[in-house]
């Protein structure tokens, strides 16, 4: 049986005191990917936030066990050092720090320990390499002028250099033209190894062409309200969420209004 | 290996380069407390000096007297601190004269120096020449050999009265008139020390003339005075790095540059001033461009309680380029009021300032920036951008640019923004692994890299690493 990575039980979250999740079960194993799929405002991004421990994104109960052990308390570089990493859907800019210097740190930090230059360049390299990215790349500044397709290969990249056990990847495909969410996807697709287990938060099917998930689970007004395989997300794509949430979402709706 | 301009010594609390070697230290010869036009013949007659000095230093003196503190656009905030003109040593002296050896400088002083660094750097004959300022007379002082055979001078002004009487003569207080300000008044009275440096026509200096000063008597005023002339198609950059024990009691540090870029010429001045926070730092510097020169000024300041400080440049004729490249960090009780002042007086002259601010805790930084075209100075273009990035709440900018223009053919672009560190910036460097305080230096660090590449590599090293000790506190 495969080894369990996150278990997030009863899980709830407030932003500004307005609470936004209700209470998620989520189960990932090591080498699992898992869709979570619903529309705007359903609270996917909250999830990815409060899993990475965004301050603004307050736990108001339930836990979320990571490798066997609470991380609600942890602060995101805790986290990170632990093993989950954040792709982010609007990745911000740190202006004046270049790309190379940036993941170097970020490798560091992640590993505890400096990493030998040769051994940071050849996976710098290589990753980049394999993402379609020049070289070039790695001089410019932190997400400063990147095109949405070049900001979203770099949360990729980042990937790739902090290996991490759990991604969280948050609407990586939302702004990409299908050519950039090919290469995104065979990147993410490349990186993926039997340790790591992968959370795919998004709106739309079509990024799950390319990354085939072994579970696609539903989230509306803060819970997820159904769970099934891959062709859970076909069904989806073929209805739309209308007949899901007809049949599951009026009471939900009236439980999450009151918060 | 780098040169350093500051010792490597881990961070203690309060000022990291507060070491003071006081005790041993015996000074030869000292004013008496105060200032008095008898105090400002003493420190001549101590000096030896030429009689136009003397006069100059009296009329001078008269003028400081008559000059009221300096309010209004050109800083306004010095009548808030409790600086008292009375209680300052204007004039010591801890060797009796200028020492070209390094084996004769006295003990003490190399003791100092050694933390500072400047041996090693010597050493590895990455400058091209130092001239160190301990107190108010520079006591060491070399210079490469080759300099000399093209016929460089860099040498400590006092040496430079008696040795170059002409030059001196000649350009002395032509850039910087006594009467400009109150603290230029001050300065000429009392000044003691700082750097002659004069390139002749179409020598190019290849590495950085560096200098250090230090001031290391409590209530001791160093008033430095350097005076630069760059002759026509020639090329020096100057730096200038600054630690200073840190006191109880309040130290006054108010200098005068004076450049002069001639023709086709280039120099550039960069200061990394990181005096300790009990200093006042209250500097005139001005350049004069002349056709198709280029004068350029890297002012970083970190250090000092209040540091007013506005490097300036005269285009004075066609062609001639200015650049100002200013940062300041303020932290807890410090005030930078720092900024930059361009005037366009010929045509066809251009012109960049770019300036940028850290502030953290109560620490407040002010850009002052004058820009003035003058009528007839047609086709010039001038471009003015600062940045202000703010560490917390309690910390405070202000932007204070004025603009003068009495032509209409020219090109004036000007930016401003004030920033804070972002939550959501933290947050995507923390998700990264980063620290808050790594995360943070790495934010600052980027913020300032824009001037900080501007250095020579050395000090952009030392540079980072002043800043990521300032950083140390800012967070948590």
């Amino acid at each position: 049986m495969a080894e369990q990575l996150l278990q997030i039980s009863g899980l709830t979250v407030a932003v500004e005191g307005k609470q936004i999740l209700n209470g998620v079960d989520l189960t990932v194993n090591r080498g699992e990917v898992h869709a979570i799929m619903g529309p705007n405002g359903s609270g996917k991004s909250t999830l990815a936030n409060a899993l990475m421990g965004h301050p603004r994104y307050e736990i108001t109960g339930g836990t979320m066990i990571f490798k066997g052990e609470n991380i609600a308390g942890l602060s995101p570089d805790e986290r990170a050092r632990r093993g989950i990493f954040l792709a982010f859907q609007y990745p911000t800019s740190i202006p004046g720090v270049t790309m190379v210097n940036f993941l170097r740190q970020a490798m560091k930090a992640v590993r505890g320990e400096d990493v030998p230059v040769r051994e940071f360049r050849e996976k710098l390299l290589s990753t980049m390499k394999m993402l379609k990215m020049d070289e070039q790349f790695a001089r410019r500044y932190v997400n400063e002028g990147f095109s949405g397709g070049e900001k979203k290969r770099a949360e990729i990249l980042q990937m790739g250099i902090l290996d991490p056990d759990l991604a969280v990847m948050d609407e990586t495909d939302s702004g990409l033209d299908i050519d950039a969410l090919r290469t995104v996807a065979e990147g993410v697709n490349a990186l993926t190894t039997p340790k790591l287990g992968i959370v795919l938060i998004t709106h739309y099917q079509r990024l799950l062409n390319y990354i085939k998930p072994q579970f696609v689970h539903i989230l509306f007004a803060g819970r997820i309200i159904q769970s099934g395989g891959a062709d859970l997300a076909l069904q989806l794509e073929a209805e739309g969420y209308d007949p899901v949430i007809a049949k599951y979402g009026p009471a939900l709706a009236a439980t999450g209004e009151k918060a | 290996m780098v040169a350093k301009i500051t010792p490597k010594l881990p961070a203690a609390d309060g000022y990291k380069f507060g070491f003071n070697d006081n005790d041993n230290a015996t000074y030869t010869y000292r004013t008496e407390k105060g200032l008095s036009e008898d105090v400002v013949r003493e420190i001549s007659k101590v000096k030896g000096e030429p009689q136009w000095m003397t006069d100059f230093r009296i009329k001078s003196y008269h003028h400081f007297l008559e000059k009221p503190m300096p309010t209004g656009f050109w800083g306004g905030s010095i009548q808030n601190y409790d600086l008292d003109f009375n209680d300052i040593y204007y004039y010591a002296r801890a060797s009796d004269r200028p020492e070209a050896d390094w084996s004769d400088v006295p003990e003490y002083i190399k003791d100092t120096f050694d933390k500072l660094g400047i041996p090693e750097a010597e050493k590895k004959s990455l400058i091209a020449g130092v001239g160190a300022q301990y107190d108010s007379e520079v006591v060491y002082h070399s210079i490469r050999a080759d300099l000399e055979k093209l016929g460089v001078i860099f040498t400590d002004t006092d040496s430079a009265v008696r040795d170059y009487p002409e030059l001196m003569q000649q350009y002395f207080g032509t850039i910087v008139p006594p009467a400009d300000n109150k603290f230029a008044a001050l300065n000429s009275a009392v000044w003691s020390g700082g750097s002659f440096v004069y390139v002749p026509a179409g020598v190019k200096v290849d590495i950085p003339l560096q200098a250090y000063f230090r001031i290391n008597k409590e209530n001791m005023g160093q008033f430095e005075r350097t005076l630069i002339i760059a002759e026509e198609g020639s090329y020096v950059h100057y730096v200038e790095g600054c630690t200073a024990p840190t006191y109880s009691t309040d130290a006054l540090h108010s200098a005068v540059v004076e450049i002069i870029v001639k023709k086709n010429a280039r120099v550039r001045y960069t200061t990394i001033q990181n005096w300790s926070t009990n200093v006042y730092n209250l500097v005139t510097k001005r350049a004069a461009a002349y056709e198709g020169a280029v004068m350029e000024w890297v002012d970083g300041n970190l250090g000092s309680r209040l540091t007013m400080k506005y490097p300036s440049v005269y285009l004075m004729e066609p062609h001639a380029h200015g650049e100002i490249l200013s940062l300041a960090m303020a932290g807890p009780g410090q005030h930078q009021d720092a900024g930059a002042k361009i005037v366009h007086v010929a045509p066809d002259t251009t012109s960049t300032i770019i300036s940028k601010s850290v502030s953290k805790g109560s620490g407040r930084t002010s850009y002052r920036g004058a820009l003035k075209v003058y009528a007839g100075a047609v086709r010039s273009k001038a471009t003015v951008r600062c940045d202000a990035l703010l560490l917390d709440e309690e910390s405070r900018s202000d932007t204070y640019p004025l603009m003068d223009i009495e032509e209409e053919q020219v090109n004036i672009g000007h930016e401003a923004s004030v920033s804070k560190v972002g939550e959501d910036q933290l947050f995507y460097l923390q998700s990264r692994g980063l620290s808050e305080v790594d995360a943070t230096k790495m934010i600052v660090n980027g913020f300032v890299e824009p001037i900080v590449k501007e250095l020579p590599m050395e000090y952009a090293v030392e540079l980072n690493r002043l800043i990521e000790l300032q950083m140390e506190g800012a967070v948590g």
